[in-house]
């Protein structure tokens, strides 16, 4: 009886997970129009992206999974690298496949999350930095000649680090045994939005 | 080899100086503090150098507190004099530098500190008297000066003050913030 009930609850946010992933969203990601004018400019943009969004998200959520030293190596390493993947794109210098890896990122990270998958410190930290340079690459591609680039890219750079708060946020869930089920539920939401962002950028 | 090299060329040239100080009414010691608070590239760097000398502790952070604002003094003289403009790329070094330092939480010794809080002040403060020689003038530098000691001062205190792991590992991500949107800034100035 006890069983059976510990596999409904283990089964309810996974459920919750695919009817989420299976409702319709419009298409938002990564076509930013407009000038770069400013810090709210820079603010603005790396919301406008779900993809970004969730990845971003999924960064911080298996930071707070990893505990200590991971919650914060993370999200330090993923701006740090993914501003040399927005010089990239901001000099010209192309990286094939870039929508790819973005919604491969969020696949991976939804996993890692949605499996609670304990890797050693520096794979998750390479396995971060990598998706972050496809990340700071299309962002780095698509800014436009703006008015300020130093604070458009503060703006930028601090609404990326929100997104990671966000995640540990959510990640203090973690303290309780339901709490993870609703993290690893979040994270199989993260790694199905990140198919069906797969599924747009082949198709 | 030769596109970098022009890249480098770029942004290390003087930069003219073609800035000016916000008006506040006040009179010229107003208008320069408020010029530090209204300028990031200023503004940022003074932030990072005194949450790195806070970081490596209350001997660091007295000896940023008391060699920043005379190195930028003498470096704002030296630059109203030369009237030259410190070269583009300076505030995207600063930030780039001073923010790996927080991030990394380098193990310095105070003497480093007090380097580098002499260099930050002579290089932004050579920055600044250019623009001040034309607007605010000395007085003007005076107000600058002035609020980088209340600034570093505050800063660099609460850091060492900071007893809560947690606390620190933010004042990191803070650096590596910096560090980041230093980078940007070499991307916007080499596109």
């Amino acid at each position: 009886m006890i069983r059976r009930a510990s596999r409904r609850s283990a089964v309810l946010p996974f459920g919750a997970a695919l009817l989420l992933a299976s409702l319709p969203i419009p298409t938002s990601a990564h076509v930013e129009r407009g000038p770069a004018t400013g810090f709210l400019t820079g603010l603005e943009h790396p919301w406008s992206g779900l993809d970004h969004v969730l990845a971003m998200i999924a960064v911080g959520l298996w930071g707070a999974q990893l505990g200590n030293p991971a919650i914060w190596i993370l999200p330090v390493t993923f701006p740090m690298v993914m501003a040399m993947g927005a010089m990239m794109g901001l000099l010209g210098i192309s990286l094939p496949g870039v929508e790819l890896g973005i919604a491969t990122s969020a696949i991976l990270l939804g996993a890692m999350v949605a499996g609670e998958v304990r890797p050693r410190l520096a794979v998750a930290a390479v396995l971060v930095g990598f998706f972050a340079i496809f990340h700071g690459h299309a962002h780095g591609t698509e800014l436009p000649p703006g008015q300020n680039g130093m604070l458009y890219s503060m703006g930028f750079v601090i609404a990326t680090g929100c997104l990671h708060a966000v995640g540990i946020a959510i990640g203090l869930l973690h303290r309780w045994p339901a709490g993870r089920l609703v993290m690893r539920g979040t994270g199989a939401v993260i790694a199905l939005m990140g198919v069906r962002f797969l599924w747009r950028a082949l198709t | 080899m030769g596109s970098l090299a022009g890249a480098a060329l770029l942004v290390g040239h003087p930069a003219t100086a073609a800035a000016h100080l916000v008006t506040t009414g006040m009179g010229p010691v107003y208008d320069g503090a408020g010029h530090l608070f209204l300028t990031p590239e200023d503004l940022v760097p003074v932030l990072a150098i005194a949450l790195f000398a806070g970081l490596r502790g209350p001997a660091a952070g007295r000896r940023a507190m008391f060699l920043l604002p005379p190195a930028w003094l003498m470096g704002g003289l030296i630059g109203s004099v030369l009237r030259v403009g410190a070269p583009a790329s300076t505030p995207a070094l600063s930030f780039l530098v001073l923010g790996g330092l927080v991030a990394s939480d380098l193990r310095a010794p105070v003497a480093w500190v007090s380097g580098l809080a002499v260099i930050v002040g002579l290089v932004h403060g050579f920055g600044n008297g250019a623009v001040l020689r034309d607007g605010a003038g000395t007085l003007g530098l005076i107000g600058i000066v002035a609020m980088s000691y209340v600034v570093v001062t505050l800063v660099a205190a609460s850091v060492v003050s900071l007893r809560v792991p947690w606390m620190r590992i933010a004042v990191r991500v803070a650096g590596s913030w910096i560090a980041a949107v230093g980078l940007l800034m070499f991307g916007w100035a080499l596109r």
